[in-house]
């Protein structure tokens, strides 16, 4: 097996792989290494056509894939390896990498310190076990999204899209501009999940209808998929006998949820949060595996990706630094609790040493509230929302002051 | 006689239906020097019945003496281990745990257990403490349990196209997507009537599975009927594989073995399946209701099954006769026609000894049937990269590079052995799933769809908007870009 | 006439009611919460604006389709228009992001750029 030793492995060349092995580089370690499944590094924005990217990093309104570009030619300019169609397919504990590729067989990896960028997959038909029959035609909005903007085909021409997150409004906006007809988008919360943005630009904009409450509750079709039946649900996303629409339709799209991609992280005995999916980290992004690190869509689901680099940028410094030999003990641990109305907090572990950016989700909306951190600060918010993420930073000195053991965070009224 | 200007084709055996009962009998004649040929429906041989079955080997006490299924069962559980050896397909002979949830229940448990050892089934009944040393995630509140070391669970789809595979090496031909539909008797021959072709034949082995009883009625054989009875089944993420160790079952219920809870060959739990009965031989939906039954049964055997951790479903028709019964006999009215229908649970484990049983059952016909001395029981070996050791790996690689690209990252299934499917006869993208596994996983294809569907494009020379799931008509990415660009949308 | 445009400027999504008098001219707004709504509602309305993101078709290159935008909004009501132009085009890689694909798209002062390599 061909041996490779490195400084830094970073396993995921997307957003978080490409922003996390420029800080370990830029912290000093020497030899950092992508390690990336697909044909180019960019990850999932490769397929992301659509604008909207960068706002608060590079205040502009880029794609998709200029948004990666900036990132890949900054790694370009660096002497950092990238290894290209190459699968991982065991993490250990020791920090050693299995991969392969066609080119050098099986490859064994000697890290200093990992870290683990390979972001998510989509929730799937199965695991919702919509009912009905499994013809073709059925897809993940996100397959959807790869077969037209980088494999240049368009599935089916009158689709239904079930699912209202940003996800499934930008593909409602995809096909229509390539020709293909939205029947209609069905979301089962009473409002739409995604940017409101998106609802304008992607449903108003081409009269695309969008049933709130609903969902799909069964799938027609022997060969092709031919319709879908929605009914309206309840407050325990139940359907409501009598409620029933047939939607005719030669594709469904399914933008029902992301999941992080774990596997390997598990396999390898990372200790894995239940409520994000992610590893459980602490304020130097670190598992509890020692120098094993993680960032992006790994770690908790993230909606803008100038975040997901924010904080790679951190694990992959933490990451360098802890390659390099120069990470010292921890002075205290302090557990992070998720509060009323918080749905998780990462990271789930903070010391006094180091400034935190905590990023959080809450359960349900609420307006005029406030953000309170440990009782060290309140921050008004008029609105929060589940689909948005929200971020607050704590200073060492900050955290010092905090007294216990345990720093709750958690919504208050206002 | 209709069909004029169709091909014509002259064979000695024709065989209708490509299940797993008809894959068996096309291997089993392949041993004599016959002109045989395999009749399927589908695109691929094991689409019918087949595929939904669950994929249980099972142990032979559950038969009602005297019966037909309770004749073969035994004996074709008898015949597995070598049979897979021989084709390489993966049987996984983790045993079957029938439980009591009650006393009444640990009553008929000992009637199963003195109906098989009678019947000369490796058994053993299990006191409470040995049962949950055995299987810790049990439900306490089992009372007791049997124990048949010698079930076991293959994938059905698997095993049926490795002896179809193995009957074409020795001689066999298959025609797919050409199902049956006519046929009429002329002196000594048969002949069946498909879209393409008139096939000639001497014998007609009838396996047509659901429809079983209309294949017969085209000869005049009209005294049974295939009643479908649905069955829903869900699997759980590999994360779930060591949940169970064996299958178990609950006490069995007038119509159906039970909700049972299943370590499937290829690692993934599955719970079910239902039993009821349909009135269309294509209604093939799953249900909400179908669920509830499931996990509540599910869940009354092993109580921390996870509901979160389902990533797939389906659902099939046995299909049962109306005799409750196999139905195994030669046809009274038409010579060298033979009926092997009706062929429900316990069908798959039985089904090698139904085939071995046909070549009898042509002799007693005075059909001479000739041995051929270049029978090869084997089929070339699958390989499967995610079983193989890092070394193994490497040394793979090395000698094929398509191996180091991983296609499925689920399952961790290589271009090589997608193209090897291809190669054995897979041409779809619901093929590659059953026989590589490719696109199986908690994904359902998510990531790797798109590469399955080029490398189907390329090994079979059609149009990535020609490949399809399951063959024609439910192609699956259907427009290049641009070619819907002048319809009125915007 | 009222009209109601919901302001994308902010997570706040106010929902603005305009009243139009006959020429479909402002006569007034409410319901934003700020000035950039106000902005926002009355651009929405006289001319309202989109970034045309799409793909065209590619040669010679890894992927058989580049991903495309127009390098400034242009008029919502050109979009069809936009997008039938956009049928016909066929990119020859290699492409560096940022090249010009069409330039002054549709006649409209700005340009249809590629948004990667390829």
């Amino acid at each position: 097996m061909k041996q490779v030793h490195v400084d830094v492995a970073v396993i995921g060349g997307g957003p978080a792989g490409l922003a996390a092995s420029l800080a370990a580089r830029k912290e000093g370690a020497e030899r950092v290494l992508i390690i990336e499944r697909n044909t180019e590094l960019g990850g999932i924005l490769q397929q992301c056509i659509h604008h909207g990217f960068g706002l608060h990093r590079f205040k502009d309104e880029l794609t998709g894939p200029e948004y990666a570009q900036r990132f890949i030619d900054f790694v370009k300019e660096t002497d950092i390896e990238v290894l290209l169609e190459t699968m991982v397919l065991e993490v250990t504990p020791e920090r050693k990498i299995y991969a392969v590729n066609s080119e050098s067989g099986m490859l064994e990896i000697h890290a200093k310190s990992i870290v683990l960028a390979m972001g998510c997959r989509e929730r799937t038909r199965g695991a919702l076990r919509i009912p009905g029959s499994r013809p073709a035609g059925v897809f993940s909005a996100g397959t959807a999204q790869r077969y037209v903007n980088i494999d240049g085909y368009v599935p089916g021409k009158k689709a239904v899209i079930l699912g209202s997150g940003d996800i499934g409004l930008i593909m409602a906006r995809r096909f229509t501009l390539e020709g293909a007809k939205v029947e209609a988008v069905v979301e089962v919360l009473p409002y739409a999940a995604g940017l409101t943005r998106n609802v304008v630009q992607c449903l108003e904009d081409y009269d695309i209808p969008l049933h709130l409450q609903s969902t799909v509750i069964e799938i027609h079709g022997n060969k092709r998929i031919e319709a879908v039946t929605i009914a309206k649900v309840d407050e325990k996303w139940n359907p409501i006998p009598g409620t029933e629409q047939k939607i005719e339709c030669d594709t469904l799209l399914l933008s029902v949820g992301l999941v992080p991609e774990n596997e390997l992280s598990s396999q390898a005995g990372v200790a894995i949060d239940p409520i994000t999916n992610g590893p459980i980290v602490d304020d130097s992004m670190m598992t509890n595996l020692p120098g094993i690190f993680a960032c992006g869509n790994v770690l908790h689901v993230h909606d803008l990706v100038d975040n997901v680099s924010k904080e790679s940028e951190r694990a992959g410094m933490y990451a360098g630094r802890y390659a390099l030999g120069q990470s010292g003990e921890k002075s205290r641990k302090i557990k992070v609790v998720a509060g009323e109305n918080i749905r998780y907090v990462v990271p789930h572990e903070v010391s006094a040493d180091e400034p935190v950016e905590f990023f959080m989700r809450v359960q349900r909306p609420q307006d005029s509230v406030a953000l309170d951190v440990g009782g060290l600060r309140q921050i008004r918010k008029t609105s929060v929302r589940p689909s948005e993420m929200l971020d607050v930073k704590l200073t060492p000195e900050q955290l010092q002051s905090f007294e216990g053991d345990t720093l709750v965070i958690q919504i208050v009224e206002k | 006689m209709s069909g004029v200007g169709k091909e014509r084709r002259s064979v000695q055996v024709a065989i209708v239906g490509g299940g797993i009962v008809g894959t068996c009998v096309a291997r089993e004649l392949s041993r004599y020097k016959l002109d045989v040929l395999l009749i399927e429906a589908e695109p691929e041989v094991g689409w019918g019945t087949t595929k939904a079955n669950s994929g249980i080997v099972h142990g032979g006490f559950h038969e009602e003496p005297g019966t037909l299924k309770a004749k073969f069962c035994l004996p074709g559980n008898q015949m597995f281990p070598k049979l897979c050896e021989e084709l390489d397909v993966t049987f996984v002979q983790n045993g079957i745990l029938l439980v009591a949830r009650t006393e009444e229940e640990m009553e008929v448990v000992q009637r199963y257990y003195q109906r098989g050892k009678d019947r000369g089934v490796n058994l053993r009944l299990l006191s409470q403490e040995e049962l949950f040393e055995l299987e810790p995630n049990l439900s306490r509140s089992i009372v007791g349990a049997m124990y048949a070391p010698e079930g076991g669970s293959v994938m059905p789809f698997e095993l049926a196209a490795a002896l179809m595979e193995n009957a074409i090496q020795n001689g066999a031909q298959l025609l797919v997507e050409n199902p049956v539909i006519n046929g009429w008797v002329d002196g000594d021959k048969k002949y069946l009537e498909t879209p393409q072709y008139i096939i000639e034949a001497d014998i007609v082995v009838n396996v047509a599975g659901l429809k079983a009883d209309e294949i017969a009625r085209l000869f005049g054989d009209a005294y049974f009927s295939i009643l479908p009875r649905k069955g829903e089944e869900y699997l759980f993420d590999l994360s779930e594989k060591n949940v169970v160790t064996s299958t178990i079952f609950p006490v069995p219920s007038e119509i159906s073995k039970g909700i049972l809870v299943i370590p499937t060959a290829a690692g993934n739990l599955m719970m079910g399946p239902t039993s009821h009965n349909v009135p269309a031989k294509d209604d093939l939906a799953t249900t909400y209701e179908g669920f509830r039954q499931i996990y509540e049964g599910a869940k009354s055997l092993v109580p921390n099954l996870q509901v979160r951790k389902v990533i797939a479903q389906f659902a099939g028709l046995r299909a049962a006769s109306d005799r409750g019964d196999f139905i195994v006999e030669c046809s009274p009215r038409v010579r060298g026609l033979i009926h092997l229908a009706g062929i429900e649970s316990p069908g798959l484990t039985a089904a090698p000894a139904i085939a071995a049983h046909v070549p009898e059952m042509l002799k007693d016909k005075g059909y001479v049937l000739e041995p051929k001395e270049d029978f090869n029981p084997r089929r070339e070996p699958v390989i499967r990269f995610n079983e193989l050791s890092h070394e193994e790996r490497d040394e793979l690689v090395r000698k094929d590079p398509s191996f180091g690209r991983i296609i499925c990252r689920c399952e961790t299934v290589t271009e090589g052995e997608i193209v090897d499917a291809i190669r054995r006869g897979a041409r779809t993208l619901d093929g590659i799933k059953f026989r590589a596994r490719g696109g199986a996983g908690r994904c359902q294809g998510g990531f790797c769809q798109p590469f399955i569907t080029q490398i189907l494009s390329r090994e079979l020379g059609v149009p990535v908007t020609e490949v399809t799931k399951a063959g024609p008509g439910s192609e699956q990415v259907m427009y290049e870009a641009k070619e819907l660009s002048d319809r009125e949308v915007l | 006439m009222l009209k109601h445009i919901t302001c994308t400027v902010c997570p706040m999504s106010c929902n603005v009611e305009l009243t139009l008098g006959e020429d479909n001219e402002i006569l007034s707004l409410t319901g934003n919460k700020c000035a950039r709504g106000k902005v926002y509602a009355t651009s929405e309305h006289l001319h309202p604006e989109r970034t045309l993101t799409s793909i065209v078709k590619a040669r010679g290159g890894m992927h058989p389709v580049l991903p495309v935008r127009t390098n400034k909004p242009i008029p919502k009501e050109k979009l069809k228009e936009g997008m039938q132009v956009v049928a016909q085009i066929e990119a020859q890689a290699p492409v560096k992001m940022g090249d010009v694909i069409v330039a002054d798209f549709l006649g409209l002062g700005v340009d249809l750029v590629a948004t990667r390599d390829l």
